[in-house]
């Protein structure tokens, strides 16, 4: 009981995601302003920024939905740090390991963008509104290409748990080097669900200001920011944990820091691409969306299922 | 879909896309724009009305402050009619210098251009890039000047500082790394898949429509429309400079972008040509202080396009009339044309690609009805307590802080 409480609430839980979460969010801020040729935040600047967050005063429209509108964030920051406690960090097994806890973490990734959708509704600020329709819209495209790379991956293993896929390609070594499409396209989708260049549609401050976050101030603005950037943590380390299961058999330590070192490897490329775009149109990130990586999602899965009734045989 | 999906979203006065107050009120369906509503009039500051109770020498650092980017435009069109009612031959050295100025304000007000509109379409790289390598041509202007804007360079008769040889070293040092970094802009403008995938086929103003709603400057150049003040009517040392005048066909937000950097290009090409044939003699003739009367207008190619100052005297030291069209005021009409049919997506880019800067722009027009000669003019008094009046009628009463204010004041 003790020991569960410490995992969930202190390590590897909601302490320690959150205090990772706020070093990622430092490296990839660090690394965009580098790449940019800017200077860049200090370490501490996610930190102070939550801070200052919560010290401020936090005003709800007259006419939001005063529930809905708290709600939102807490819901958003419980599921986005939930998901954390079911990827396996340095060994096969996560926390609580069960078969299907790959949906789980996936499911519990989708939800974050369902509350921005409700917070930024129950606003009713027209800002927030557009924001909130454009992030539903914008989950139409990403989420299926996201969801068929994860999971054709777990279709080779022949499992629905972290645990499972972890020990496949573990036992199997250069099986991962079949999922690099995978990746790609998971990676490319993950940039949607996080609202990073050149996806940041529903937030593109030139257009709707700050989209779903318009209304938000104080606490709940910074209960968003922390779960934006859990689920940057948590989204790197899933594809991490998936893709790139290198490392298991030199003990607990080195593989944790191998999967630290990964973690940050797949924000850095996230930093590179969102300094490398402009944003895209909703029409065209959706086109972009079901044009290009859908039939390369379906072509991963094709590889598998070939490679499942070929090699595995 | 019925009449309810239809809302208007007020894009600014207050909007982070909007560098300036203006209201773009947007009725919108969808994502789709149905109409746009203009309104201008957030920035008037009563520029033209100041220049009459100023004396002319006060006048030019006045109209220099119409714009904070083409400060220079504005000041050299202001004496130029000052100098053509006046009858003042300028020395040649004085025009070559209002030239060299002239273009570097280009280079600084193209790049930032771009930087905004990199900023527009979510490309915060590219505005950081041009940001920094505005940097170089703003410390020249400095240095030649003694400011970043607001050069204050310009005299009636002439200008105020000579350029010496180690200046005009460095100025050449400078474009010699603009013009390498500005080829590099040129194939990100134009390579770059998700910029052209963002401008191209945006914000569409054909030749004819250019035309006729009186587009000027880069606007209406990207639409095949080959005008250019410094071409066709020369001013300052410009009937002596080869350059071209870079015209494009895309007629969109893309054709805007690739004729500014092009722009950029030539400006290079002229500061070089003023600085290798610049003749020596002196920088300015002394002007007298009352200036005869008569009127005169000046046409002045500023990077938004055509520049145009009338000046009216009356044999005084102070102007008449002073009347400024900024170029902002004849490409404003046209941004409603452009955003027919677009997404909200496009909205900002395709009002930042006229180069808008609406303080420049923002006029007093007291609309005369033609039926009925009367028409009421406000006194200071009594716009103060329609003011007043305004406010408590939408819950806002002031009578206290007045009470106070005109206490404090005594």
């Amino acid at each position: 009981m003790v020991k569960s409480l410490f995992s969930i609430l202190i390590f590897p839980g909601f302490l320690f995601v959150s205090a990772l979460s706020l070093v990622a969010d430092f490296f990839d801020r660090k690394l965009h302003a580098r790449l940019q040729n800017r200077v860049g935040p200090p370490w501490f600047q996610p930190l102070a920024d939550f801070i200052k967050l919560l010290a401020k005063e936090e005003v709800i429209p007259k006419d939001a939905n005063a529930t809905m509108f708290c709600l939102a964030p807490v819901f958003a920051l419980a599921s986005a740090a939930t998901a954390f406690l079911y990827i396996p960090l340095w060994n096969t097994e996560a926390l609580f390991s069960f078969n299907g806890d790959i949906i789980v973490v996936l499911y519990l990734l989708t939800l974050p963008t369902m509350t921005f959708f409700i917070g930024g509704w129950y606003s009713t600020s027209l800002f927030a509104r557009i924001g909130s329709v454009r992030a539903i819209t914008q989950l139409f495209a990403y989420e299926i290409p996201l969801f068929m790379g994860i999971l054709s991956s777990a279709l080779l293993a022949d499992t629905w748990s972290l645990y499972g896929i972890t020990v496949f390609y573990n036992n199997r070594p250069f099986f991962w080097l079949l999922n690099i499409i995978g990746f790609a396209v998971s990676l490319i989708s993950l940039m949607g669900k996080l609202e990073k260049v050149p996806f940041d549609i529903p937030e593109a401050e030139t257009e709707v200001v700050a989209g779903v976050f318009t209304e938000y101030s104080g606490r709940f603005l910074a209960f968003f920011r922390l779960t934006l950037c859990i689920e940057m943590v948590a989204g790197a380390a899933l594809l991490a944990a998936v893709f790139m299961p290198v490392g298991l058999g030199l003990g607990p330590l080195a593989r944790f820091v191998i999967f630290i070192a990964e973690v940050f490897f797949i924000i850095s490329l996230i930093s590179l691409l969102r300094t490398i775009f402009a944003r895209l149109r909703i029409d065209q990130m959706i086109r972009f969306c079901w044009k290009y990586m859908v039939p390369l999602a379906l072509l991963q899965l094709l590889i598998n299922l070939f490679a499942k009734g070929i090699v595995l045989r | 879909m019925h009449d309810s999906d239809k809302f208007k979203i007020p894009m600014g006065p207050q909007h982070p896309a909007l560098k300036e107050p203006e209201s773009f009120s947007v009725a919108l369906r969808g994502e789709k724009i149905l109409g746009v509503e203009i309104r201008l009039g957030y920035n008037h500051r009563g520029v033209e009305k100041a220049c009459e109770d100023r004396t002319y020498t006060q006048d030019v650092y006045l109209i220099e402050r119409v714009c904070g980017i083409c400060s220079h435009s504005h000041s050299t069109c202001f004496v130029q009619a000052v100098e053509e009612i006046a009858g003042l031959a300028v020395p040649k050295r004085a025009l070559y210098i209002r030239t060299l100025i002239a273009e570097l304000e280009r280079v600084h007000s193209h790049l930032l251009w771009l930087g905004v509109a990199g900023h527009e379409i979510g490309f915060d790289t590219l505005l950081m890039y041009t940001w920094r390598d505005r940097e170089v041509v703003m410390d020249l202007l400095a240095l030649l000047t003694g400011n970043r804007v607001n050069y204050g360079m310009n005299t009636i008769g002439g200008v105020r500082r000579d350029i010496t040889a180690e200046q005009a070293a460095e100025v050449l040092k400078g474009m010699d790394i603009l013009e390498e970094r500005t080829k590099y802009y040129i194939e990100v403008a134009t390579q770059e898949t998700s910029i052209i995938k963002r401008l191209s086929g945006v914000g569409k103003l054909y030749y004819p429509d250019a035309l006729k709603l009186d587009a000027v400057g880069p606007t209406a150049r990207a639409s095949d429309v080959d005008r250019d003040t410094r071409r066709d009517d020369p001013y300052a040392a410009y009937p002596e400079m080869a350059f071209d005048v870079i015209t494009d066909s895309n007629s969109d937000v893309y054709g805007r972008t690739v004729v500014r950097v092009k722009e950029l290009m030539e400006a290079y090409k002229i500061v070089r040509q003023c600085l290798k044939n610049m003749p020596d003699g002196p920088i300015a003739v002394k002007a007298p202080r009352k200036i005869p009367a008569g009127e005169a207008v000046s046409r002045y190619e500023a990077p938004r396009g055509e520049d145009m100052h009338y000046v009216k005297s009356n044999g005084t030291e102070k102007p008449e009339r002073v009347k400024v069209r900024a170029p902002t005021l004849a490409n404003v009409q046209a941004v409603k044309h452009m955003l027919k049919d677009r997404y909200l997506a496009d909205m900002p880019i395709v009002i930042a690609a006229i180069d808008p800067c609406f303080s420049c722009t923002d006029r007093l027009v007291s609309v005369q009805q033609l039926d009925n000669d009367a028409h009421q003019v406000l006194t200071w008094q009594a716009l103060h307590e329609y003011s007043i009046e305004w406010h408590r009628s939408r819950g806002t009463d002031f009578t206290a802080l007045n009470k106070k204010l005109s206490k404090a004041i005594g």
